[in-house]
C-alpha cells in the first residue's frame, strides 16, 4: 500500500505543491535532452552515411574540448582556436577515413564497431599523452558564452534558468537545423543519402565513399566540438565527461539508428524522462542516483515493443 | 586480393609479430629488476596520473615524490639512507592497483599508500601476510584505526568517520546543529558511503535530520537531477563526500540552485584547488575541511623548492601548483612515512629497515609541536602521535573556505568526537575481523 | 617436417571427428597441459603466478564466455563485466550463508546464478539484433551496476560497500583470502579453467553448438531450418553468463581478495571483448590468446618500456606515461589486427601450423 502511494499519489502531491520546482526539472530535462540529442547527432550522422556505429563519438567530444583549451592555453586567441580545433578535428577525420575505415569496406558492421572502440582505446591514452590527465576549465566567458541567470516567479516560488543553459539550447537547435539543411539541401548532402541507401549505387553513379565520409566524420567533429564545449561549461574538461556520451546509446534506439528528427525527439523524451524519475520517483523509492540506467531500461522496453526505434526503417529481412 | 596475396601480408604479419616479440624479449631480459641495494629505503608510490581522477591523483604524487627527494638532496636520506621512490600507474583502477603491488612488494617495499579506497580494501588483508604495513592517509577502511584488531593497517592523521564528527561540531559551532537537516551528497562507492554510518548514529545523539544524495560514477558531471533533489528537500547545510570531476561539477550546481555556499562543506578530498580553479569567483564562500597547510610559507615547503623543483627534478607542471591543497597532502603523506622511518631507525637502531621495522615505526609515531617546527612545518597540522592501539592518531581538521580563487584558513584544528567514533570503530573492526579466520590481531600493552 | 600427419590413417568415423586428429596435436595438448600445472608453478616466482598468470586465466575463461556469446551465437554484448560481477557476488554471499562448503564448489555454483540473470537479459535478443542489442546488454551493465551498489544485502551490509574475501579452505588447503598460497591459487585457476574449456569445445561441437553457429550465420535460414531461437540464443546466453559468473567469482576469490563495484564496471566488458576480437571470433584458442596479449603485454610495456627509453633515448617515461603508450599500442593493434587479420591471433596460429605441416616447401 506504502509502495503504491509512493508511485501514484505522492509524486503528483509533490508536482503540485512546489509547481516551481516542477517547472525548473522540466527546463533542467529539456536542457540535458538537447545535449543528449546534439551527441546522439553525431552517432546517428556517421551511422547513415557509412553503416559505422562510432563508439569514438564520446572520446571525441573530450578530444575536442581538451584540444580547444590546450590550443588556447598556449595563448592563440580563442576564436582562433576553434578554428584550429575544427582542423584538428578535419585532420582527424581523415586520418580515421584513410587509415581505419578504408582498408574495412565491406567487412561486416561488427568489425567496423570494433575498429572504433580501437580509435577510442588510441585517443583517449593520447589525449591524456598530449594534455595531461588532470581536469581543465572551459573557456566559457573567452568564447563569449553568457554567463549569470534570469528568475521566473512562478507558484510562490522560483525557476532558474541559467544563461548558459539558454544559450546551449540555442545553439544546439541552430547546429542541428543547420545540419539537417545541409544534409538535405546541398550537393554534398544529396550524395550522403545517396551513400546511406546503398552503397553501390551511390558507387556507381561516381560519388566518391571516402569524400563522403571525411565530410561526415568532420560533421561529427564540429557536432562533438560544440558539444564538449556546451557540456564542459557545466562542469568541467576531464576525461570522465566521455562517459556522458554514452547516454546517447539509448536516445539512438528509441530514435532510431538513422533518423535526424529521431535524435532529436529522443534526447528530449532521455532528458524529460530521466530527470523527472529521479525527482519523484527514484529518490523517494530507490534512493536516489537512477540516471545511470534510467534511460537504457526504458530504451530496453521500448525495444522490445518496437525493435526499430521511434522513427527507424521498419527491417524486412531475406534469406 | 588473391589468395597468393593474402599469402604474402600474413606472411608479413607473422614477420612483424615475431619481430615485436622478439624485441620484448630482449628488452625484458636487458631489465633484470636491480636487486634492491642493501643501504637504500624503497618507498613505492601507487599513483594515478591517467583516468577519471587524475586531477586528484598527479598533485599528490608530486607532492609525495618531491618531498621524498628533497630528503635525499638535503639530508643524503633520512638517517643516512638514501630513499628510493617509485611510481607505479593505477590508473584508480583496483586491478591494476594489485598488479603494482605484487610487482613491487618484492622489492623490499616499506610501505604502501595507494590513494584509493578500493585498492586499500584490497591491500588490508595482505598486508600481514607479506609483513608490509599500508599507510591509508584519511582515507581505506576506517577501522583499521583500531590497532589491536590491524596491526598492519594505518590511517593517520585521521579517519572519515572523525572527519565527519568534526565537520558536524564546525556546524554545531556555526549556528547549531539541533533541528537541522543535513544533505549529504556523495560519490556512490565505497568510499562515499563510509561515514553513513556515523551519521546514522550521530543524527538521534546531536538532534539533526539529514539526507543522502548519490552520484553515480559515470553521473559525476551530470548531475543537475541530484540537485533539483536538494531543492526539493531545502537541506539547511550539505555535506560533500565527492572525488574527481564531481566536485567542480556539484559545486557549479550548487551555485546554480544558488545554495548557499558557506553552508556547503567539502570533506578533505572535495576541497582542492583543482576543484574549485574552474568554478572561481562562483563558488566563494565554499568551505572545506583539511588536514594539511595550504601554502608554501613554510621551511620545508621551501626547501622542496629549493632543492626539487627548481632544479626541475620534479613533475609539477608549474612551480605554482607547490603549496596548492593536494600537493601539500602528498607532501604530508610523505612527511608521515618519513617521520615513520626514523622512528623505526631508532627503535631498531637499524639503518636499512624492513615493512615489519616500518610497522613498529608507525606504531611509534609521533609528530609534536616541537617536532613540526624541527622538519620545518610549524603549524602545517594539528600533532599526531599513535600508538599501539590507535593507528589513527585521532588528528584535528581544521576548516578552509575559498575566496574566489585561494583557500584561506579559518578554524584552528577541531578534534574529533573520539568517545563517539572509537566505539563505533571498534564495532566495525570487530565485524571485520570476524568474518576473516585466522586474522592475525595484536594485543597492547 | 616435425608436424606431419602423413602416415596417420583414420580407419573409424570417431577417430576422423577427434577433437584433436593429429597425433602431434595431442602431444602438444598434453605438453601444455604438464607445463601449465607443474613446470610453471615450480619455476615461477609469486608475481608471475599471482599478477600475470591468475589474471590471465580469469580473462581468458572470461573470454571463453563471451565468444560463446558473441563468436558462437553472433549476440554482441557488453554486459560482461556486471556478468562477472553476478557470479562473485553470489559466490561471496553463498560462502557467508554456508561458510563450511566447498569454496571451488561455490565457485562452479555462482556461475548458475549470472546464468539466471544472463537468460533474463538476454530475452530482448529474441526481438532485437545487432547494435540494438548491444544497448539492451549496456542496459544490463549499468542496472546491476547501480544494483550492486543499491542492494546493501549482498555485501553483508559492509560500511565499505566491498565485497571482502573471507579466508576458506578446501582440501585440507587454504584457498581464499591473502594467506591463500599464490601456486594453489593458480592451480585452481588452471583447473577450472581447463576442465570449462573442454566442457566448452564439447558444447560447441555437439548439436547446442550447432545451433548456436547456424543462428550466428543467418538466424531467420536457421530457422526455418528447424532450431528454435529461443532455445538456442537463451542457451547461449546461459552458457555464456555462467562462464562469465565463474570468471567473476575466480577473479575476485582467487585474484583481487575484495572487490568493490568498480572491478565489475563496463571498462571490463571492454577489455574482454577486446580479447575476444584479438584472439579471434569463434575460436576457444583466440580466447587464450587474447587475454594474453591484452593482459600479459601492457604488464610487459609497463615494466621495459622506461629502462629501454632511458638507456636508449635522452628522453626518461615515467609509469604513466609507459601506461598510455600501452593503451595506444593496444589501441592501434586491435586496429591493425582488425584490417589484417580480422580473424584474430587463432588465425595466425592456424596459418603458422599450416606452414609447419609443409616445410620446408613453401606449398
Amino acid at each position: 500500500m506504502e509502495l503504491l502511494r509512493l508511485i501514484f499519489i505522492e509524486p503528483f502531491q509533490t508536482m503540485y505543491a512546489l509547481p516551481d520546482l516542477l517547472l525548473q526539472t522540466l527546463w533542467e530535462g529539456f536542457v540535458s535532452g538537447t545535449l543528449y540529442s546534439l551527441i546522439a547527432l553525431g552517432f546517428v550522422l556517421i551511422f547513415k552515411a557509412s553503416g559505422v556505429f562510432n563508439f569514438a563519438q564520446g572520446i571525441m567530444v573530450v578530444f575536442a574540448a581538451l584540444a580547444l583549451v590546450g590550443i588556447h592555453a598556449l595563448g592563440v586567441p580563442p576564436f582562433l582556436a576553434v578554428i584550429l580545433t575544427l582542423g584538428i578535428m578535419g585532420l582527424l577525420a581523415i586520418t580515421v577515413v584513410r587509415i581505419v575505415l578504408k582498408p574495412l569496406v565491406n567487412q561486416p558492421d561488427i568489425i567496423l564497431f570494433m575498429s572504433t572502440i580501437g580509435v577510442t582505446f588510441i585517443l583517449i591514452a593520447g589525449g591524456q599523452l598530449i594534455f595531461g590527465g588532470e581536469p581543465k576549465a572551459m573557456i566559457t566567458e573567452e568564447l563569449l558564452l553568457p554567463t549569470g541567470s534570469s528568475d521566473w516567479e512562478v507558484g510562490g516560488g522560483v525557476v532558474i534558468f541559467q544563461h548558459i543553459d539558454i544559450a546551449a539550447a540555442i545553439i544546439a537547435a541552430i547546429l542541428i537545423a543547420g545540419l539537417a539543411l545541409f544534409f538535405n539541401k546541398t550537393r554534398v548532402g544529396r550524395a550522403l543519402r545517396a551513400v546511406a541507401d546503398d552503397h553501390q549505387a551511390a558507387l556507381s553513379v561516381g560519388i566518391s565513399l571516402e569524400q563522403i565520409w571525411v565530410v561526415v566524420w568532420f560533421a561529427a567533429g564540429v557536432v562533438a566540438l560544440t558539444a564538449g564545449i556546451l557540456w564542459a561549461a557545466k562542469s568541467d574538461v576531464s576525461f570522465a565527461l566521455q562517459v556522458i556520451a554514452l547516454k546517447a546509446l539509448p536516445v539512438l534506439v528509441l530514435g532510431g539508428f538513422t533518423s535526424i528528427p529521431g535524435a532529436i525527439i529522443g534526447g528530449l523524451i532521455i532528458g524529460f524522462g530521466e530527470k523527472l524519475f529521479d525527482l519523484y520517483w527514484g529518490a523517494p523509492i530507490l534512493g536516489g542516483g537512477t540516471e545511470s540506467w534510467f534511460a537504457f531500461i526504458i530504451a530496453l522496453l521500448f525495444l522490445l515493443y518496437r525493435p526499430e526505434g521511434l522513427f527507424g526503417e521498419k527491417l524486412i529481412e531475406r534469406i | 586480393m588473391s589468395p597468393s596475396e593474402r599469402w604474402e601480408e600474413n606472411n608479413m604479419l607473422k614477420k612483424l609479430v615475431l619481430g615485436a616479440a622478439a624485441i620484448t624479449i630482449a628488452g625484458s631480459m636487458m631489465h633484470v629488476p636491480a636487486a634492491q641495494a642493501e643501504d637504500t629505503l624503497y618507498v613505492p608510490s601507487l599513483s594515478y596520473r591517467t583516468g577519471p581522477f587524475a586531477g586528484g591523483g598527479i598533485p599528490f604524487a608530486n607532492g609525495f615524490a618531491d618531498y621524498l627527494n628533497m630528503l635525499n638532496e638535503r639530508d643524503g636520506g633520512i638517517g643516512g639512507v638514501k630513499i628510493v621512490v617509485e611510481e607505479c600507474e593505477t590508473g584508480y583502477n583496483a586491478q591494476k592497483g594489485v598488479e603494482c603491488y605484487e610487482s613491487t612488494k618484492g622489492n623490499g617495499a616499506l610501505v604502501y599508500n595507494p590513494l584509493s579506497t578500493g585498492i586499500t580494501l584490497q591491500l588490508v588483508p595482505k598486508a600481514p601476510v607479506d609483513k608490509i604495513p599500508v599507510l591509508s592517509m584519511g582515507y581505506g577502511l576506517s577501522a583499521v584505526a583500531i590497532g589491536e584488531k590491524f596491526p598492519y593497517g594505518f590511517n593517520y592523521p585521521t579517519s572519515y568517520w572523525s572527519q565527519m564528527s568534526s565537520i558536524l561540531q564546525y556546524i554545531d559551532q556555526n549556528g547549531g546543529i539541533k533541528g537541522k537537516k543535513i544533505g549529504f551528497i556523495y560519490l556512490d562507492v565505497g568510499y562515499g558511503k563510509e561515514p553513513i554510518p556515523l551519521l546514522e548514529k550521530l543524527g538521534p545523539e546531536m538532534g539533526f535530520e539529514w539526507v543522502g544524495f548519490p552520484v553515480g560514477v559515470k553521473e559525476m558531471q551530470n548531475q543537475s537531477a541530484t540537485w533539483l533533489n536538494v531543492r526539493k528537500e531545502r537541506p539547511d547545510w550539505m555535506i560533500m563526500w565527492g572525488w574527481g570531476a564531481m566536485n567542480p561539477t556539484a559545486i557549479k550546481e550548487a551555485a546554480k540552485i544558488r545554495f548557499p555556499m558557506d553552508k556547503f562543506i567539502g570533506n578533505w578530498w572535495s576541497s582542492a584547488n583543482a576543484d574549485l580553479d574552474s568554478v572561481g569567483a562562483s563558488a566563494k564562500g565554499y568551505i572545506g575541511a583539511n588536514f594539511s597547510g595550504i601554502g608554501t610559507d613554510f621551511p620545508a615547503v621551501q626547501d622542496v623548492i629549493k632543492h626539487v623543483v627548481d632544479k626541475g627534478n620534479s613533475q609539477v607542471a608549474s612551480k605554482d601548483d607547490v603549496g596548492k591543497v593536494l600537493y601539500n597532502r602528498g607532501l604530508f603523506n610523505a612527511v608521515i612515512v618519513a617521520e615513520a622511518i626514523r622512528a623505526a631507525q631508532e627503535a631498531t637502531g637499524k639503518k636499512a629497515i624492513t615493512g615489519e621495522d616500518m610497522r613498529l615505526g608507525l606504531e611509534k609515531f609521533d609528530l609534536s609541536e616541537a617536532r613540526l617546527k624541527e622538519i620545518g612545518l610549524e603549524g602545517f597540522t594539528a600533532p599526531i602521535k599513535g600508538s599501539c592501539s590507535d593507528h589513527e592518531g585521532a588528528g584535528s581538521v581544521f576548516i578552509q573556505q575559498w575566496n574566489g580563487s585561494a583557500f584561506e584558513k579559518i578554524t584552528d584544528p577541531i578534534p574529533p568526537m573520539t568517545e563517539v567514533v572509537r566505539p563505533l570503530l571498534v564495532e566495525a573492526a570487530e565485524k571485520y575481523v570476524s568474518e576473516q579466520a585466522d586474522w592475525k590481531t595484536q594485543t597492547c600493552g | 617436417m616435425f608436424y606431419r600427419e602423413a602416415g596417420q590413417f583414420k580407419t573409424t568415423y570417431e577417430a576422423d571427428s577427434a577433437k584433436f586428429p593429429i597425433f602431434q596435436d595431442k602431444l602438444f595438448i598434453w605438453i601444455y597441459l604438464a607445463i601449465g600445472f607443474i613446470a610453471i608453478p615450480l619455476l615461477s616466482n609469486e608475481f608471475f603466478l599471482g599478477a600475470i598468470m591468475i589474471p590471465f586465466l580469469v580473462f581468458a575463461l572470461a573470454s571463453i564466455g563471451l565468444n560463446i556469446l558473441t563468436g558462437f551465437t553472433g549476440q554482441i554484448s557488453l554486459g560482461t563485466g556486471a556478468f562477472m560481477g553476478v557470479g562473485a557476488y553470489a559466490c561471496y554471499k553463498m560462502t557467508t550463508i554456508f561458510p563450511e562448503a566447498n569454496i571451488i564448489l561455490l565457485i562452479f555454483l555462482s556461475g548458475f546464478f549470472s546464468a539466471g540473470i544472463g537468460v533474463f537479459f538476454g530475452l530482448p535478443s529474441l526481438r532485437i539484433k545487432g547494435f540494438y542489442l548491444v544497448v539492451t546488454t549496456l542496459a544490463a551493465q549499468f542496472f546491476l551496476e547501480w544494483a550492486f551498489i543499491r542492494i546493501p544485502w549482498l555485501y553483508n551490509y559492509n560500511d565499505s560497500g566491498a565485497i571482502e574475501v573471507p579466508q576458506r579452505e578446501a582440501f585440507g588447503l587454504v584457498v581464499t583470502g591473502a594467506s591463500a598460497s599464490a601456486e594453489v591459487r593458480y592451480l585452481i585457476c588452471l583447473a577450472i579453467v581447463v576442465i570449462m574449456t573442454w566442457i566448452a569445445s564439447n558444447i560447441i561441437s555437439g548439436r547446442i553448438g550447432r545451433s548456436w553457429m547456424m543462428i550466428r550465420d543467418m538466424d531467420i535460414a536457421a530457422e526455418l531450418m528447424g532450431v528454435r531461437p529461443l532455445y538456442a540464443k537463451l542457451s547461449a546466453f546461459a552458457v555464456s553468463s555462467f562462464y562469465c559468473g565463474v570468471a567473476g567469482a575466480m577473479m575476485v576469490f582467487l585474484w583481487l581478495g575484495a572487490a568493490e563495484v568498480e572491478s565489475f564496471d563496463y571498462n571490463h566488458s571492454f577489455e574482454i571483448l577486446f580479447m575476444v576480437i584479438l584472439g579471434g571470433l569463434g575460436s576457444l584458442l583466440g580466447c587464450f590468446l587474447g587475454a594474453a596479449v591484452i593482459w600479459i603485454l601492457p604488464v610487459i610495456i609497463r615494466a621495459v618500456l622506461p629502462p629501454i627509453v632511458d638507456t636508449l633515448t635522452v628522453f626518461t617515461i615515467t609509469s604513466a606515461q609507459a601506461d598510455l603508450v600501452s593503451d595506444i599500442i593496444i589501441g592501434v593493434m586491435i586496429v591493425m589486427f582488425l584490417i589484417l587479420e580480422p580473424h584474430g591471433l587463432a588465425r595466425l596460429w592456424a596459418i603458422v601450423k599450416q606452414k609447419l605441416r609443409v616445410w620446408p616447401f613453401p606449398y
